[in-house]
């Protein structure tokens, strides 16, 4: 017992201490702030259950963004920066398309078609953009040292930003409503808006979808060989250059299909809109431990939570002004912790130290 | 033939995006020979050139013949891709979609001609300049290293003749080739030939006379290779002295930017570049300089009202301290996680100092303002033209200050642990204190070009602190050369200086920096301007290296 006390303080350095302290000062401000919210009671349960809510439709789109950085991860090895670019695309794309069906009046008489036209635009786009991105950019450079694609990844993602922003202008363009998606259904006494419903239930249906992709076909066999071992799976006849943009395509669909989701929700498009989210659905990703694909789901709905509760929860609690602009903060903060305290995730073999 | 196809599809692909986006409307605006031909066509005419050359390259030697029908294919098929544009153009409104299909783009696609004659134009326009890559890469070295200087010194000569003709004309003898060489938009026709035998008779004199030229400065004594060394440098030091006297308020204001930048990469470079740690937070440390500057100094917060001289320390204090505590937490962070982890700082703080929380203290999103001027005596540097000497003076130091930390035991520590970790680990390096240090030296100098960007501007705001900055700064290192100091000076001109003097270029400056960043990592990993160090090791090699062997040896964290 005494030897055991004597190693673990010699293992501990300074900075470890630190950062236990940091992580306990932190932990306790969430805690006095929750505690100092719940009781002045401030807010019903109608405002936590729409928090609720909010928290889950958003956190289901990280989550499906999150799906293309965790596999991508999981197989090169590399985060896919200009992933959010991939996500941007797609809406982007499709909104022409919903313009089009909108002032034609296609959207109100064939509502459901139009979304799944919509939607497959969208998912297309992405699709390309992302097996592009692969073909061009990261191929060539997948035995260089780790930081070189990276660096390309992020210049990949600023010339796509800036080429759908030349292509398409600089403005923000308003998605067309879609009316059936309008207003809100009741559940006892609670009320759920429609739109909000739709995205968590189709991104579950979509994650649903490639789970059972992943784990129970033969490509998805392979694709998780391939992130195993390389060049064991190459020996097995896999081909590897295949599977790799079998994992680009995927990712490129889930995010085009969360673009959607998310346009659909925030009601507008902009060349810029792929940041915030990228970075958040990586955040997501590193928190379910990244490599990970249910981890990813996990981490995506966990971070939308946080983040919709978060503000009012222990923000509002320590006394702070306008807590919903630190919405942004949280989310970084939670990203630096969770490399900082675990950087395995939630559900993640421990890589940060190791492999990457 | 399937070279050329598929290299003429990429190279049409590319010339209809440069439409589309809106870039060759944007550029044409200025031309490069008055009247004649515009920097709009001049970057279309690139496209088939260069992909041509490519098609040529990837044909094997022996069948020039090849070679050539290879590169003549290119440039049809890029031609052919803008003629199928301007034809889709003209049947249906491409301008619902992409906002810059505009009828200026293809006035410029047919050379204002009707849209049937345009096309066959166009065509000719493709395989013309698919017929000369093809003959430029078979024809002799010494003729085609010749031409591409010289037509390339005409290109430069009009993407900067804002820069070139106001310090022509401040001079007398100057001002009449001036007159002669540059119009008010573009070189004359005369003066642009003059140009080209001009260069085309000193590349030729320096490709046949330059090798011993250079060897017989080598082979001189050591006191007259010192007495060159001493008259280069004085030379330099009384150009870059008198530089804004002669060039003027708006080049001043351009040179003051650049040398900003050149702080901040410096700074960053000793992060980046030796220690091999890629921040994309820096601008945090930035934002912490100038804020610490702000609130010391404004009279409008009215907490201190010191002096630029007396918030100085402070701000780089504040900077160092910052930078040790942002390094703590990412220790034992490497790669890719760092760089998430970095960028994540740089928002943290970014949001921080825009929300109404902090604004009592930071002003919140409408800054800091009635920051005073720094003044020494009674010099004080207000404008651009004095503001200058001070970035000036932060650049040399900085410079002075890396270069000494390059070759110092630090440095070394640096670059081994940029190497491999776990071996500089091995060899006794302490990694806390080496990583820590790079933190904390990198985020003094960011603070203190944080400091002189306060002054400057006279307010703060915490837009001028998004992560675009961190990106610029990242890309200039990467394009100038990892770990390389002129390197960062070289891409802060190309990357910073060449966008503030190009407005029409304004616009696409992130697009360009990243196709350069994609394309410097594909094509030349290493960087335009190399560490000294690194390519001296690869020609002492004992075996020939290659590119890509060379490069791995030059990233770090390679594991």
């Amino acid at each position: 017992m005494l030897q055991r006390w004597k190693r673990l303080r010699e293992r501990t350095t300074p900075t470890d201490i630190l950062m236990w302290l940091i992580g306990g000062a932190i932990l306790a401000a969430i805690i006095w702030g929750s505690a100092a919210t719940l009781t002045t009671g401030r807010y019903t349960s109608h405002h936590w259950f729409d928090f609720v809510i909010f928290g889950l439709a958003q956190g289901s789109i990280y989550a499906l963004i999150a799906m293309g950085y965790t596999m991508v991860y999981g197989i090169l090895r590399m985060i896919n920066f200009a992933h959010s670019e991939v996500f941007m695309s797609g809406p982007y794309t499709a909104y022409y398309v919903a313009a089009a069906f909108y002032s034609s009046g296609l959207l109100d008489r064939q509502p459901i078609l139009c979304l799944i036209i919509i939607f497959l635009v969208s998912m297309g786009t992405s699709t390309l953009i992302a097996v592009l991105l692969e073909r061009v950019a990261y191929r060539p450079l997948r035995t260089a040292p780790r930081l070189v694609p990276l660096i390309t990844a992020i210049g990949a993602s600023f010339f796509l930003q800036y080429t759908f922003r030349g292509l398409y202008g600089s403005g923000f363009q308003a998605y067309p409503v879609v009316k059936i998606l309008e207003g809100e259904w009741m559940i006892g006494e609670f009320r759920i808006l429609k739109f909000q419903a739709v995205v968590i239930v189709a991104a579950a249906l979509l994650m649903a979808a490639l789970y059972f992709f992943v784990q129970r076909t033969r490509i998805g066999k392979a694709i998780r060989a391939v992130s195993e071992d390389k060049e064991i799976s190459w020996l097995m006849g896999i081909n590897i250059d295949r599977m790799i943009v079998t994992t680009f395509i995927i990712g490129g669909m889930a995010a085009g299909a969360a673009g959607v989701l998310y346009a659909l929700m925030f009601k507008q498009v902009h060349f810029f809109m792929g940041f915030i989210p990228g970075i958040k659905a990586f955040t997501a990703a590193v928190l379910g431990g990244i490599g990970n694909i249910p981890g990813a789901m996990l981490g995506g709905i966990f971070l939308g939570l946080v983040e919709s509760l978060g503000p009012s929860l222990f923000l509002d609690g320590l006394g702070i002004v306008a807590p919903y602009q630190l919405k942004d903060a949280i989310a970084f903060i939670m990203l630096v912790l969770v490399l900082i305290f675990r950087p395995t995730g939630i559900l993640g073999e421990r890589l940060a130290v190791k492999k990457a | 033939m399937r070279q050329g196809l598929k290299i003429g599809l990429i190279g049409g692909i590319v010339a209809v995006l440069l439409s589309l986006i809106g870039m060759v409307e944007a550029f044409s605006q200025r031309d490069i020979i008055s009247n004649v031909v515009s920097m709009g066509h001049t970057l279309l005419l690139l496209v088939p050139v260069f992909m041509g050359y490519l098609a040529a390259k990837r044909t094997p030697r022996t069948e020039p013949l090849w070679g050539i029908v290879n590169s003549l294919v290119t440039g049809l098929i890029v031609g052919g891709s803008l003629a199928l544009l301007v034809i889709v153009g003209s049947l249906i409104n491409l301008r619902k979609v992409f906002v810059n299909a505009m009828p200026l783009l293809y006035e410029l696609l047919t050379f204002k001609q009707e849209t049937q004659i345009g096309v066959f134009l166009l065509l000719g326009a493709g395989v013309l300049s698919g017929l000369l890559a093809g003959l430029l890469y078979l024809s002799p070295t010494l003729v085609r290293r010749v031409l591409i200087t010289s037509l390339g010194s005409i290109v430069m000569a009009g993407v900067l003749q804002d820069l070139l003709r106001p310090t022509f004309s401040l001079w007398g003898p100057l001002a009449v080739i001036n007159e002669w060489l540059f119009t008010a938009n573009g070189l004359t026709l005369h003066g642009a030939a003059g140009l080209f035998i001009l260069i085309a008779a000193v590349s030729y004199f320096w490709a046949q006379r330059g090798s011993s030229i250079r060897a017989g400065l080598r082979g001189l004594p050591p006191k007259g290779q010192r007495v060159l060394k001493i008259t280069s440098s004085i030379i330099l030091i009384s150009i870059l002295l008198t530089l804004p006297q002669i060039l003027g308020l708006f080049l001043s204001e351009v040179l003051t930017i650049v040398g900003l930048y050149v702080l901040l990469g410096w700074g960053l470079n000793i992060v980046v570049g030796f220690a091999g740690l890629l921040d994309l937070g820096y601008v945090a440390f930035f934002a912490i300089g100038a804020y610490t500057t702000a609130v010391l100094t404004s009279p409008e917060l009215g907490f201190f009202n010191l002096s630029f001289w007396g918030a100085l320390p402070f701000a780089i204090f504040m900077g160092i301290i910052s930078g040790v505590l942002l390094g703590i937490p990412v220790l034992k962070m490497r790669g890719d996680y760092l760089a998430i982890a970095t960028l994540g700082f740089g928002e943290i703080i970014r949001i921080l100092v825009l929300s109404d929380f902090l604004r009592p203290w930071l002003g919140g999103a409408q800054g800091i303002g009635k920051i005073p001027k720094a003044s020494i005596g009674g010099f004080e540097f207000a404008g651009p033209q004095q503001i200058y000497y001070l970035v000036l003076a932060g650049c040399l130091l900085v410079g002075f200050v890396s270069y000494r930390l390059r070759d110092s035991r630090l440095g070394r520590a640096w670059m081994a642990v940029r190497e491999d970790e776990d071996v500089a680990q091995a060899m006794g390096i302490n990694l806390v204190t080496t990583k820590l240090l790079a933190f904390a030296t990198g985020a003094a100098f960011s603070a203190l070009s944080g400091a002189i960007f306060a002054s400057k501007l006279s307010s703060v705001y915490p837009h001028s602190f998004n992560i675009m900055i961190s990106i610029n700064i990242v890309c200039l290192i990467i394009v100038g050369g990892m770990g390389s100091l002129p390197g960062v000076l070289v891409g802060s001109i190309a990357l910073v200086g060449l966008p503030e003097l190009l407005r029409e270029f304004a616009e696409y400056r992130l697009f360009v920096y990243g196709a350069a960043l994609v394309a410097m990592m594909l094509l030349k990993p290493e960087g335009l301007w190399p560490e000294e160090v690194r390519r001296r090791e690869l020609h002492e090699g004992v075996s020939v290296k290659t590119e890509s062997e060379s490069l791995s040896g030059n990233e770090p964290s390679r594991q």
